[in-house]
């Protein structure tokens, strides 16, 4: 029997916000089927994974703590990709963005100005904005592919990172280890909560969320993004300048990179060590994928990936499970939100296609 | 991992079966981090092997939980709380890269006992650090690698140029040339720690290059497996990898953790935990030696063997004057022995040894 892909007249607007929801349902399902096969208790294992974490004011604040680069990251990424502008390569602007902000607390350290903290924000905006310029630079002169240039250009990031810890900026007293010194407190992101790790970061990712949403939602320019996304050509009958929304969303999304750099470092890591990053500007793609391009979606996927590496945590220290268990949570989650979206769109036949009765309709 | 979670099972009913007895004297926790995966065959599985001998030596006295792949930044400070939160007792934390994070958090959990692999940094009461010589390992490798050489090229794939990597290198490198005056030694940094793919590629490059023993400061048994393939000799990194490469696999400098674990996790339970800077040799078992090859001819095997036990003695020390760095300074002058602060921080290569320290 032949089963093939038949595409709906129209895709049902209600199930475009329903589909991850499904999938993270479906997520769930599965992962207790393979927690029995592996001989552990389905339920105390979902519990684990996905209310343990966060059945303390410690976990909360660490949730929040872990989203805001993906929160940050994914507002931004998702402008861009309604556009077709897909900026790959944010990790690469994180680092660089860091790297801006990192070396503003080296090079005044010491000083206890309170103006170094928002001076490290802003050079960490700054940072990640020339990191994305280039593509947008080359895309808009030379028509080069954005994809690989910011792609490429995040290897070369990351060995200006390695670069500078292995060298110039060594920790002098450090025994030749690479990382940079401590940074003085006076770099340090204000805490929101005692004894936690809850920093001013958090209230940023905020407010990026609803910048974003104005943005999209009551602004020209957002206007203009949908449109040059879903129909260039009529983009370009009503005069948007497409160049100009390269631009835009390059910068701003090379701009929200920066920001979650800088963030991570003077909020949670305290100094420049050479690896900033596990992964959130490629985890960023997946988040505003499945925060469905929407600032306040992404605010949601976000916290949800963050809770996602929490239970990974929690799986391994309360239930001796292996590390492997997030990558298979996280994989799951992409791959059934995907065939969500593809059902969508499409729906399953069997059977010979029947064009005559396609066409009636 | 069934089997593990279903033994970690089949203890907590032992517990609870038994009731009273154990609840008086209430069960240890134990926490170790690692910042690669447990089957890297080399620095992270050797760690994991001192948390099976340690749960063999003390059973049910003791639970033990461990965190794999932990990435050396906001991850590693969010883990150790986490475990710190959680009742552990006593956390074990395995890479350099930890030093920061686990000093914060023992400053917030004061009742909580860290120990360190690798770092410098004791800044609360509550915190001690532990390494091993592996230089001394080194340098019973060095005189087997030295006499095993027919190109008089010794091949060293290192990872990042901290003391440790190049008080190996220069142990390497002494021990060989006091057998060998025509050695050399040839140094690809790869600057990382575990990446099988970079450490197979600077191996090929140094066998390229003339050298026919390899020896390795990265984790993977990578530089192992392509000295096989090509048909050299190779030195193990860690643990004893000879699977990996059983003609090529000349010995292997094997980290054994398990009775310094032990040690400190039984003088927790005994209240007489105290904070210290631990460094520990053959002399204490925290080096050894994987098996000679067959290959080695046995006055090699001796030379070895009584290298190490000259080291266990005494009357070894592989920093023995006089030594002279690349430039002609005296660093140890004769009859004088590297104290521990000058082999901490070692950061010059000695006389004899070609090339720079990538700075």
């Amino acid at each position: 029997m032949l089963i093939r892909l038949e595409q709906r007249p129209e895709a049902s607007n209600i199930m475009v916000y329903v589909s991850p929801l499904i999938a993270v349902v479906l997520t769930i399902l599965t992962a207790m089927i393979m927690f029995g096969a592996l001989g552990v208790d389905p339920a105390k294992a979902i519990e684990t994974f996905f209310i343990e974490p966060v059945s303390t004011l410690d976990g909360v604040a660490e949730l929040l703590v872990k989203a805001t680069p993906l929160v940050l990251i994914g507002v931004g990424l998702s402008l861009g990709f309604q556009a077709n502008v897909w900026n790959i390569g944010a990790e690469g602007q994180l680092v660089i963005g860091a790297l801006a902000g990192g070396g503003l607390a080296l090079a005044f350290y010491g000083q206890s100005s309170t103006l170094l903290v928002p001076a490290m924000l802003v050079c960490g905006v700054i940072g990640g904005m020339a990191w994305a310029a280039i593509p947008a630079w080359m895309k808009t002169r030379f028509n080069t592919n954005e994809i690989l240039t910011s792609l490429m250009l995040t290897y070369v990031g990351l060995l200006v990172l390695s670069y500078l810890v292995h060298g110039p900026w060594k920790d002098p007293e450090g025994q030749n280890f690479p990382e940079s010194r401590l940074f003085h407190d006076s770099a340090l992101l204000p805490i929101l909560i005692d004894e936690t790790r809850l920093n001013v970061g958090w209230l940023l990712a905020l407010f990026v969320v609803v910048l974003g949403w104005i943005l999209m939602s009551r602004h020209i320019i957002g206007f203009q993004i949908k449109v040059i996304g879903m129909a260039p050509m009529a983009g370009a009958f009503a005069g948007f300048k497409e160049n100009r929304l390269i631009w835009i969303t390059l910068l701003i999304s090379g701009g929200c990179a920066g920001l979650a750099g800088v963030i991570e470092l003077s909020g949670a890591i305290g100094q420049i060590v050479p690896s900033i990053s596990p992964g959130y500007g490629f985890t960023a793609i997946i988040v505003a994928f499945l925060g469905r391009l929407h600032p306040v979606g992404v605010l949601f996927a976000g916290l949800l990936m963050a809770l996602t590496y929490l239970g990974g945590d929690s799986a391994q220290i309360t239930m001796n499970l292996p590390n492997a268990v997030t990558g298979v949570f996280q994989g799951m989650l992409l791959f059934f939100l995907l065939a969500s979206d593809v059902l969508i769109r499409y729906r399953v036949r069997f059977g010979p296609p029947r064009v005559k009765a396609e066409a009636a309709e | 991992m069934h089997f593990k979670s279903g033994f970690g099972g089949a203890v907590a009913l032992a517990v609870a079966a038994f009731g009273l007895s154990t609840a008086a004297e209430a069960q240890m926790k134990v926490g170790f981090v690692y910042v690669g995966p447990i089957g890297d065959h080399g620095w992270n599985y050797q760690h994991h092997q001192g948390l099976l001998e340690l749960k063999k030596a003390l059973g049910s006295k003791v639970t033990t939980t461990h965190v794999e792949k932990v990435p050396e930044n906001a991850d590693a400070t969010r883990v150790i709380t986490k475990l710190a939160s959680t009742g552990h007792n006593l956390i074990f934390t395995t890479s350099f890269g930890y030093m920061n994070p686990t000093n914060k958090v023992a400053k917030r959990f004061p009742k909580v006992t860290f120990e360190h692999a690798t770092g410098y940094k004791r800044l609360s009461p509550n915190v001690s650090t532990y390494s091993a010589r592996f230089y001394e390992g080194r340098y019973v490798a060095g005189k087997i690698v030295g006499k095993m050489t027919k190109t008089n090229t010794i091949g060293y794939v290192a990872s990042f140029p901290i003391p440790e990597v190049i008080r190996g290198i220069n142990a390497t490198y002494l021990s060989a040339k006091s057998v060998n005056p025509k050695i050399k030694i040839k140094v690809v940094w790869v600057s990382t720690w575990y990446d099988p793919g970079k450490e197979a590629d600077a191996a090929k490059a140094l066998i390229d290059q003339g050298a026919d023993v390899i020896m390795q400061h990265t984790d993977s048994p990578a530089p192992l497996q392509v000295a096989e393939k090509r048909g050299v000799y190779a030195v193990g990194q860690a643990s004893d990898m000879r699977n990996f490469g059983k003609k090529a696999h000349l010995t292997a400098i094997v980290n054994n953790w398990a009775p310094y674990y032990v040690a400190r996790t039984k003088a927790v339970m005994d209240g007489n935990w105290q904070q210290q800077n631990t460094w520990h040799g053959f002399k204490e078992g925290m080096v050894k030696m994987a098996p000679y090859n067959s290959a080695i001819p046995a006055d090699v095997v001796k030379l070895a063997e009584d290298t190490r036990k000259g080291i266990i003695a005494g009357t070894i020390h592989p920093f023995e004057g006089e030594i002279r760095d690349q430039a002609g300074k005296v660093r140890i002058p004769a009859g004088k022995r590297a104290d521990d602060g000058l082999m901490a921080g070692m950061n010059f290569y000695v006389q004899g040894i070609d090339g720079t320290i990538p700075k």
